[in-house]
């Protein structure tokens, strides 16, 4: 009697999901083991620092999967159960209950966690923001309207110092280079840019980092490099994450800022590949190394290892255009492609006066990038292009807009 | 094969646009628009595509 085939997902977040979800829709029969480090149903991240985080619906409106969807999938749910050590040769996963996991395939989805300086926490009031419970314990911190202080400019820095604000909460934010977003969007574009969270009443402090933190039991006071201090109640950590990947120490998977892996995401292991946050694969399409911690790119790597796991090369390569959006303030970014901040930027389309715009990003006489502010259609112009053209696509003949 | 769309969740991202492009577009006002109600099977993985693809979960598909 021949066992049924088994896959083994190490992640149960969006890209663990997906992969589920597209062995199933393509007909896999074998068994589908999902592992997920936390107790909680797998659940979608952009809400967390929005909707979630406001006080609209509870931590079962952000589901990806119900109990019955486990069900009808056929899963083999583990919710609370760490993998810590990969065995390629006995094709076998380590569980932090003792239990070794045997795999036909394994698909490495372990994601990544925020980064927080050693000694930040220590004081009471400090939140990173990664899961649902930090969300939950930083909405509540957010009850009557606390003076909130948020460490970091990036996209969900941002998304925070919006939902304090919007929470009626005094916030002050706090990022190293010249404004929020500069990081992606590049110096200028993020600057013309501040004046949509100045307008809505948060204070910015740039160009000066946190040196560390005053209080008793609880943080009361930032302390930044430049001598400042800024009072706070709450602070809410938001500067980076590492992929999750030191469980796979001494397994011969190779790891380098994520889990290393080729244009059709499958890594040093035979049998082994990686989705979402935690792998860096080489996107032929834009002919770089790339590690992405975005929802789209989740969703789609997810999706692309099960069709891997399948037809094997006949599923090609990975190579989409990345994609990352985020709602501020009312108003909705979105990037597309590798735009670096020292690209030339111009404005093509609208003003930031008119909350409405885009920006394309070249360099050498190619485009490698868009940003739009409020204009998604005009952004599915230049998704396509790159779709069609990636690193080779040219430079946009449109002239620039003075803002 | 039928696809479902709740427009009052579309928030418009346009993954659906560049996972399904022959199925689905937006419109002028920047929401998804269907270009076909009931597309053909050899369509089918653009739209399951397209259906995972969506952060606002506002599509569906129905056979």
């Amino acid at each position: 009697m021949s066992r049924r085939r088994r896959v083994l997902v190490a992640g149960a977040s969006l890209a663990g999901v997906r992969t589920a979800e597209t062995l199933r829709d393509r007909g896999f029969d074998g068994e589908i083991v999902l592992v997920g480090a936390e107790q909680q149903l797998p659940y979608d991240r952009p809400p967390l620092s929005k909707a979630l985080l406001e006080g609209q619906g509870t931590a079962d409106d952000v589901r990806l999967l119900t109990s019955d969807q486990v069900s009808a999938l056929d899963l083999d749910l583990r919710l609370g159960r760490r993998a810590l050590a990969l065995d390629p040769v006995r094709r076998a996963v380590e569980l932090d209950d003792g239990e070794a996991l045997g795999y036909d395939q394994l698909v490495i989805a372990t994601g990544s966690a925020p980064w927080m300086p050693r000694d930040w926490d220590l004081f009471e009031g400090i939140y990173p923001l990664r899961t649902v419970d930090d969300c939950l314990a930083i909405r509540s911190a957010l009850q009557g309207s606390p003076r909130v202080a948020v460490v970091g400019g990036g996209p969900i820095g941002c998304e925070v110092a919006s939902t304090a604000r919007r929470l009626g909460c005094e916030v002050v934010q706090i990022e190293p280079l010249a404004a929020p977003m500069a990081r992606v969007l590049g110096t200028e574009i993020a600057l013309a840019c501040a004046e949509i969270p100045l307008d809505a009443g948060v204070r910015l402090v740039c160009g000066t980092a946190v040196e560390g933190f005053d209080g008793g039991v609880r943080v009361e006071r930032v302390r930044l490099r430049d001598g400042r201090m800024i009072e706070a109640d709450v602070v809410v950590v938001g500067i980076g994450a590492r992929p999750v990947t030191d469980w796979l120490f001494g397994s011969g998977v190779s790891v380098s800022d994520g889990v290393m892996c080729d244009d059709r995401c499958a890594t040093s292991v035979a049998g082994v590949y990686a989705a979402g946050d935690v792998a860096r694969w080489f996107n032929p399409l834009f002919e770089q190394t790339m590690r992405i911690e975005h929802w789209t790119n989740a969703s789609e790597q997810g999706a692309f290892v099960a069709r891997a796991l399948l037809d094997g090369r006949q599923a090609g390569s990975y190579s989409p255009v990345p994609f990352v959006w985020s709602e501020q303030y009312g108003v909705k970014y979105e990037v597309a492609g590798v735009p670096h901040p020292t690209d030339r930027i111009r404005i093509v389309e609208g003003s930031v006066a008119e909350r409405r715009f885009v920006a394309v990003y070249e360099r050498e006489e190619r485009l490698t990038g868009a940003f739009a502010l409020n204009s998604t259609r005009s952004l599915l112009k230049f998704r396509r292009l790159l779709a069609r053209d990636g690193a080779h696509a040219e430079r946009v003949d449109v002239p620039s807009i003075s803002s | 094969m039928k696809v479902l769309v709740d427009r009052g969740k579309c928030q418009g991202y346009g993954n659906c646009v560049v996972a399904g492009p022959d199925v689905f577009d937006l419109d002028d006002d920047g929401f998804v628009q269907l270009l076909v109600e009931e597309p053909s099977q050899e369509l089918r993985a653009q739209v399951q595509h397209a259906v995972r693809d969506c952060p606002a979960r506002a599509l569906g598909l129905e056979d």
